[in-house]
């Protein structure tokens, strides 16, 4: 007879790979969060801050960021195309808007937004994302080295599914990272092979260091399959040199690794001297083929300025894969998800493929877009200008992405306080810093970090008039918390 | 010289093992053919508004005002939109924490999973608790989920009927474990007998397999039997004492086409068996809108519920589920909008109704017009289908045509399914791509092309066949069982 302790799925017998796998960033802190959200909702007052601010996550549009019309009203033409022949549409929607939808539902078949596509997207989308990435490259691109996905993240757990075999299978992975990558090879039983980023030099990249970590895991008796770069980098918020670029290409065509590329913050750059430039694109240029290098490129509708992180719109390019691989591969994507979610293929189409000069939506499509960014890059130097005034603090310059990622020197007293509470050093600040001022960041450990070193990650995503506030709160905070813990 | 990293050799051998007919041989040598300007009629997937099915109008307008909240702030907007679809579109949206493009909860937005709770109570008769509702990316991102949740090694079996949607199949190599069939029965309209499901599991165990799950398609796939009362108690008794977790895939739970054995959930039997059973037996549901009579399969909208779990199991399923970040938001509204559809005396609750409606009298009419048209041939027999969305007609091959397959190559329902597409350009999945016994065929299609070019199908299908069978034999002597 079944009793509960021998019940067929509990703790003890689920795969032991899921419980390997971490996600900090919606982790403890996040529930911890929630727990005063809803405090706080029941007794209002209670707390020196009337509202809880999600700094954990790059989820823009959660925090007051306005979407693209242009791309909102393509979207809600596509999704109840009855209305495109109406004369009431026109009174309603731009007319670039209406042409846009009605182009989008002519490659679609049957103009069936709500059925399956390919499994690996619709092809006319893809051969709209595949301009575009050819016209921002500046080479060719194939509709058929695409393919749409829920979401980069999908795409990523893909290529690790295809990439490991076993715990020997090694990807080598920057350190810190966004958690996706440690959490993707965990669930697949995989090895990660860290290199470190050097905090020193504006979190550089040196191939010395990946040398050093790929014959280290050599000696180990890892087989090292692929390098995972992600530009602009997350946590850390850099841009790579062209020069950077190359180097790794060199590395990794040496070594036969294939190259993971995260470019999903290829429209969040917020310092003039840096520009992105796609792995893809540096590759082309050296004069690689496909024969030469293999290389997946990912992109999201996400970030940027879109921030569409809900509607699930990504892909991947991958380039240099054989002819059985992609079989395989289109194989993988068949199985895993029967078809991308639709609006999220509609999505990545626009943002490959935007309002250009001349377009009625152009110039409101352009304010908007010049808005948002500007402000990004306004925040982004608020905050690390408030981050390195602290005493204590130091923190490197965001020039892309969404987030800062401050070191915070901790006394030994704090971390003699965090041990006994059975907490990380920077999960204990992290829980404080909440406590104290409904801020909510994700402690350094869940990116990996050098050892003895402690971090925490904050988005720049709250609302701009919200910043000073959040920068004062921060600030008092910290010297409080240094002033009970000072050695 | 090394193998690289991508080269076959080095690819996951799981995933090489993965076969999925549904968009395998068939459908590529399909859309090959249609890229050279042959008239394709797709009858390989369930995709209802791909063959011609109209979206439902309420959820399209809701979701279109979602998709574009500043359509709600203009006066014009009534000219366009029924003021319970604009009503609703505000009532979803204050669920969001910042409208369609925000990552909601990893488990869905709270208010959905509370309005899917309230339809399993209504639909059942039992409370449900949100807390143990997830919402996925489609089902089979759920499917997925729980059973890489549940295989550990290739020693782990999961139970699955055969023939069966390859989903399972696929998901089950691919992470490593073993499916241990258990046979439908043809002659019993595809019923489940117990006895075999008894005969698979003492097989496997004697092959040292830890049995740990059984899956059950309710009305089933391809097959379309739908489960009785009976069947349902016996198969949870079953699980009961043999300590497996049932995983019952219960997608096309609106389309029924019989009125001798309506849909009951799995989860309204287990808790009618009162304790021990009901607070013992851990239960997997999964529903969609990709099937029914709403056909968005295109929009990827899906849950699953837990029964009997417990809370860290729920937890890991969760951290799981937060890597992937979050469910599509539109999707989340789809589901919503399903299961708390329009009322009487809503605006839109006659249109509703009756576009509703006339899709599944439709879809009954297209089941009977199909399984007639099969048996209709001398060597086709065809349980009815009672439910779901396909046909799955055995095809008795005569010996000639078997041999005209093994040189071709193939195996012989692929050689009869591309010789019928190259014919008609009916493409279908043959009935190896769900498992069958040996020595019978099948081929699956759906009852999802337009009702009035349903007759010319089943006559240009016929044609074929009657063709075939003359070319690799004379009406005598087919292959039997």
């Amino acid at each position: 007879m079944s009793t509960t302790s021998s019940s067929a799925v509990t703790l003890a017998s689920i795969n032991p790979k899921v419980l390997k796998c971490e996600y900090a960033v919606c982790g403890e802190i996040v529930s911890h969060a929630q727990l005063l959200q809803e405090d706080l909702k029941a007794k209002p007052g209670s707390y020196s801050f009337d509202e809880i601010v999600y700094c954990n996550i790059g989820n823009p549009q959660s925090l007051g960021q306005p979407p693209v019309t242009f791309f909102r009203e393509v979207l809600a033409l596509c999704d109840h195309p009855s209305i495109l022949d109406r004369d009431e549409t026109h009174a309603l929607f731009s007319a670039d808007a209406i042409a846009r939808a009605t182009e989008i539902l002519d490659v679609i078949p049957a103009r069936a937004a709500g059925g399956y596509s390919s499994s690996q997207g619709t092809k006319g989308l893809r051969e709209v994302i595949a301009a575009g990435i050819a016209s921002r490259d500046g080479y060719p691109c194939n509709a058929d080295d695409i393919f749409l996905t829920d979401g980069a993240s999908s795409a990523v757990r893909m290529m690790m599914q295809l990439l490991i075999s076993s715990e020997k299978d090694g990807i080598m992975c920057p350190i810190p990272l966004c958690p996706l990558y440690s959490a993707s090879i965990a669930l697949q039983g995989g090895f990660l092979v860290p290199y470190c980023l050097d905090e020193t030099t504006g979190w550089g990249l040196e191939t010395s260091e990946l040398r050093k970590q790929f014959e280290d895991a050599h000696s180990k008796g890892i087989t090292v399959k692929a390098l995972v770069v992600i530009n602009p980098g997350n946590p850390t918020g850099q841009v790579l040199e062209e020069e950077n670029q190359r180097q790794i290409i060199e590395f990794c065509k040496k070594e036969s690794l294939v190259i993971l590329a995260d470019e999903v913050y290829q429209d969040n750059i917020y310092v003039e001297e840096k520009k992105f430039n796609s792995f893809k694109k540096i590759v082309r240029s050296m004069g690689f083929c496909d024969k030469d290098i293999s290389l997946v490129s990912f992109h999201s509708a996400s970030k940027g300025f879109y921030g569409e992180c809900g509607q699930r719109g990504g892909y991947m390019e991958a380039i240099g894969f054989s002819y059985a691989v992609r079989e395989h591969n289109y194989k993988l994507a068949c199985v895993n998800h029967c078809c991308p979610v639709m609006s999220g293929q509609i999505l990545a189409s626009l943002i490959m493929n935007p309002p250009k000069p001349g377009d009625e939506s152009y110039e409101s499509f352009s304010i908007e877009r010049d808005g948002i960014l500007s402000s990004l890059a306004r925040r982004a130097k608020a905050l690390e200008d408030a981050f390195n005034s602290i005493e204590g603090v130091t923190c490197n310059k965001a020039e892309g992405a969404m987030y800062l990622f401050p070191r915070i020197h901790l006394p030994k007293k704090a971390i003699e306080a965090a041990k006994a509470a059975n907490s990380l050093p920077d999960a204990f600040y992290a829980h404080r810093l909440l406590d104290a001022t409904g801020i909510v960041v994700v402690p350094g450990s869940g990116f990996g970090q050098v050892p003895g070193t402690w971090h925490v990650r904050c988005s720049i995503l709250p609302q701009e008039d919200k910043i000073p506030g959040i920068i004062s709160r921060f600030k008092a905070f910290h010297e409080s918390f240094m002033q009970e813990f000072q050695d | 010289m090394p193998p690289k990293p991508l080269d076959y050799e080095s690819l996951n051998e799981n995933v090489k093992k993965v076969a999925y007919a549904v968009r395998g041989e068939l459908y590529l040598r399909a859309s090959e053919l249609q890229k050279e300007g042959k008239k394709i009629i797709f009858t390989n997937v369930g995709n209802p508004h791909a063959l011609g099915q109209k979206p439902l109008t309420f959820p399209r307008q809701v979701v279109a005002l979602c998709q574009a909240p500043f359509l709600l702030e203009d006066p014009n907007v009534a000219l366009l939109f029924p003021a319970d679809a604009i009503a609703r579109a505000k009532h979803y949206l204050s669920m969001t924490s910042g409208g369609l493009g925000a990552y909601s909860d990893s488990r869905g937005l709270p208010g959905i999973r509370n309005e899917i709770a309230e339809f399993i109570k209504r639909r059942d008769g039992y409370p449900s608790d949100p807390e143990l509702i997830f919402l996925t990316d489609g089902a089979s991102k759920g499917v997925m989920q729980m059973l890489n949740s549940i295989i550990r090694n290739d020693r782990d079996g999961i139970l699955v009927p055969v023939p069966q949607y390859p989903l399972y199949s696929a998901t089950i190599s691919l992470y490593g474990g073993s499916l241990v069939p258990y046979y439908l029965e043809e002659e019993e309209n595809w019923g489940l007998d117990l006895d075999n499901v008894k005969k698979s599991v003492a097989t496997a165990r004697a092959n040292g397999i830890t049995i740990r799950a059984m899956v059950i398609i309710n009305p089933g796939n391809p097959t379309g039997q739908c489960l009785s009362e009976a069947n349902l108690k016996e198969i949870l008794l079953f699980c009961y004492r043999e300590n497996l977790v049932l995983l019952a895939d219960e997608v096309y739970q609106q389309n029924i086409y019989q009125d001798e054995r309506p849909f009951i959930s799995a989860r309204k039997i287990l808790l009618d068996m009162g304790p021990p059973i009901s607070k013992e037996v851990q239960l997997v549901s999964f529903h969609t809108v990709s099937k029914g009579y709403w056909g968005e399969c295109g929009q990827r909208g899906g849950y699953f519920e837990m029964t009997n779990l417990s809370p860290q199991t729920v937890d890991e399923i969760y951290k799981v589920a937060s890597v992937s970040l979050s469910p599509n938001v539109p999707g989340q509204i789809f589901l919503g909008l399903m299961v708390n559809p329009p009322k009487p005396g809503d605006i839109s609750y006659l249109k509703y109704s009756a576009e509703s409606k006339a899709v599944l009298d439709s879809l009954r009419r297209r089941a009977h017009i199909m399984t007639d048209g099969f048996n209709s041939c001398k060597n086709v027999v065809c349980n009815f289908t009672e439910g779901a969305m396909y046909s799955f007609p055995q095809i008795r091959l005569p010996p000639k045509a078997i041999e005209a397959a093994k040189k071709a190559g193939k195996a012989p329902d692929v050689f009869y399914c591309l010789k019928l597409l190259e014919a008609t350009g009916i493409s279908t999945v043959p009935g190896s791509g769900f498992g069958q016994k040996d020595g019978v065929f099948h081929l699956r299609t759906t009852i999802l092309p337009a009702e009035q070019d349903m007759p010319a199908i089943m006559a240009s299908f016929k044609k074929f066949n009657d063709e075939f069978m003359e070319q690799y034999e004379n009406y005598r002597g087919f292959s039997r069982i």
